[in-house]
């Protein structure tokens, strides 16, 4: 058993009220980006066994064959939309697809989006690895996404969530500059690791679509009507005179999920609201990071 | 603490998919496929008939809808046989109101017990669909493959038994399968399962016995997913068909032909408060130009001479 904290000593802690202010670029009050997860799931993956892949024995025809419904058909209903409203992806990417699926990944690639890692896999998780193994999928990552797309990864998210208590260090050791996995502010914030640097981006689990339509089982409408809330609201805040300044949004998307035929509809309006309200900032992962760490001291 | 090494080895890393049973195609790169009289999107409804014996088994594992309470569960086995009874007309009259056809996936076992339903579904022109024996018949890995082509022969001689048609077409309780499945169904002479829901059109499996295509019948525009398990208004679901009908016809222009699969449960759309609002989606979509009612097998032989 290693050693646990109850305190993991992520950040400092900073409040909403009275922060220096950040700014984005062309006084824009709140930076959006959309994070597609790209993701192969194993029709037989082998048990962790920490958390089970499938929550039915295998082949769960169900679990897999929604998933796979991406490749196929949701990824390439999302992209359109997406490029069609000037939305570049950041791209949390299981990184098996670049081998399994190379269409997808080079359409992504072609549209200018950027790639971070979300693993192997989508069903093979970090719980339980050593330092070594751990090392090998980050560098696994690294060298498939930039034999693949020319691309260094410069983000993290764990595969499907799953982290060890040395995941950010090893990262920030790897010299990548954020990570997606935690969920404390609106705004970008520096993890304490034992070496590098390390920013938080914000991404969302509460305006991710999974959870809008598997946790708290909303139509594609409501779904659509929540995200218009979320940045109507982070825009308001964005550009108080008394407020914290520019904020982030993020809409993290699975195309399974968002390219299903009812509610890719309603999601466009939501794209189209957004580009058009004027005080969004469409940015990707990196380049919102690169303009926060330009205003630190 | 470690893990075993096998766990960071790939096996089947490499170029297309992680098994035999289908290789990777894009929707929007195949050839465009085109429904008759230039129809632009494919309205397919499935009907889902079951009976629920009192009794119920979790080999492989329990149905959904099944019995829940001590035995005897009568609130569930009577609602169950409501949908049966009455909410299957509900449904029937009306798509036959706007001269549609309709697949209904059919366990064994109503048409032993109910041949009346065979025949209104026969006088209706409709399809039936193999739906397994009984709603005791899940499969699954762990179900012995001796018994699963018996389960599959057995609904296929019951319906065919009843109905003097061998139905071409299999749904698994749940799409349930195991790694058999696909080859026993074309061992058995299935010419279409319902199972796989990763496309939007029809697609070609191979087995060890042969090739079985695969119809997709999309479990995200179930009513079962939107009003049992998300738990949303009938009036939200006849929207949310509304849209996607609005999506696949506009995409239907520039890639051809598109498919709307209307999964439905007779006990939960054929109730009294609900089948008002749905009567009201099939009108709507019977008035829509490019919608084109068709049964499973419409589909399937319209895809197969275009292949």
């Amino acid at each position: 058993m290693e050693a646990v904290h109850v305190d993991p000593q992520l950040y400092d802690f900073s409040p909403w009220r009275g922060r220096p202010k950040v700014r984005w670029p062309g006084g824009k009050s709140c930076a959006v980006w959309v994070a597609p997860n790209l993701e192969f799931y194993e029709l037989d993956p082998p048990a962790n066994p920490h958390r089970k892949s499938w929550t039915k024995p295998h082949p769960d025809v169900v679990g897999y064959a929604h998933r796979d419904h991406a490749n196929r058909v949701g990824h390439w209903r999302m992209a359109d939309v997406m490029t069609r409203h000037g939305f570049p992806g950041s791209v949390s990417l299981s990184v098996a697809l670049c081998d399994h699926i190379p269409e997808v990944v080079e359409d992504a690639r072609q549209r200018g989006w950027e790639f971070f890692s979300h693993g192997i896999y989508n069903t093979r998780y970090s719980y339980g690895m050593d330092e070594a193994q751990e090392r090998s999928i980050i560098e696994d990552s690294i060298a498939t996404v930039q034999r693949a797309t020319g691309q260094r990864i410069r983000g993290w998210l764990a595969p499907a969530l799953t982290h060890t208590p040395r995941t950010l260090d090893l990262i920030a050791e790897y010299g990548l500059d954020y990570t997606c996995d935690l969920y404390h502010d609106d705004q970008p914030t520096d993890v304490k690791t034992a070496s590098g640097r390390l920013t938080a981006i914000p991404y969302s689990l509460e305006v991710n679509d999974h959870y809008g339509f598997f946790i708290y089982n909303m139509s594609p409408r409501d779904y659509a009507d929540t995200l218009i809330r979320q940045f109507e609201r982070l825009a308001k805040e964005g550009e108080a005179q008394d407020g914290p300044g520019g904020t982030v949004m993020c809409i993290p998307l699975h195309s399974y999920l968002i390219g299903q035929p009812h509610r890719i509809g309603p999601f466009e309006e939501v794209l189209r609201h957004i580009a058009n309200d004027g005080r969004a900032w469409i940015a990707t992962a990196g380049e919102i990071v690169d303009a926060w760490r330009e205003q630190q001291p | 603490m470690s893990l075993d090494p096998s766990y960071l080895e790939y096996p089947h890393r490499r170029p297309g998919m992680d098994h035999a049973l289908y290789p990777y195609s894009n929707l929007f790169t195949r050839p465009p496929i085109a429904w008759p009289a230039g129809k632009s999107v494919a309205i397919w409804p499935v009907i889902s008939l079951e009976w629920f014996p009192m009794v119920p088994s979790d080999t492989p594992f329990r149905a959904p809808g099944h019995m829940q309470t001590a035995y005897p569960d009568y609130r569930h086995y009577t609602a169950r046989e409501y949908g049966t009874r009455i909410g299957l007309f509900r449904l029937l009259d009306a798509f036959e109101a706007v001269g549609a056809k309709v697949s209904v996936a059919c366990n064994g076992a109503i048409a032993t017990r109910y041949p009346a339903i065979i025949e209104a579904l026969q006088a209706g022109g409709h399809e039936i669909i193999a739906h397994s024996t009984d709603m005791n018949g899940t499969i699954a890995s762990g179900l012995a493959e001796g018994e699963e082509s018996a389960l599959i022969a057995g609904s296929l001689d019951a319906l065919e038994a009843a109905s003097g048609t061998r139905p071409r077409g299999w749904l698994s309780i749940a799409r349930s399968q195991s790694f058999n499945t696909p080859r026993l169904l074309a061992e058995a002479g299935v010419a279409y399962m319902c199972d796989w829901v990763n496309d939007e059109l029809p697609y070609a499996m191979s087995t060890e016995a042969g090739a079985i295509v695969n119809v997709p019948l999309n479990h995200e525009l179930s009513d079962r997913q939107i009003i049992n398990v998300q738990q949303q208004s009938v009036d939200s679901y006849a929207q949310q068909m509304r849209d996607a009908y609005g999506w696949l016809a506009n995409e239907a222009q520039t890639h051809g032909g598109r498919m709307l699969p209307l999964h439905l449960t007779p006990y939960i759309m054929g109730l009294p408060y609900r089948i008002d609002a749905f009567e009201g989606l099939v009108r709507w979509l019977a008035e829509q130009p490019g919608a084109w009612f068709a049964t499973g097998s419409d589909i399937l032989d319209h895809w197969s001479a275009q292949e």
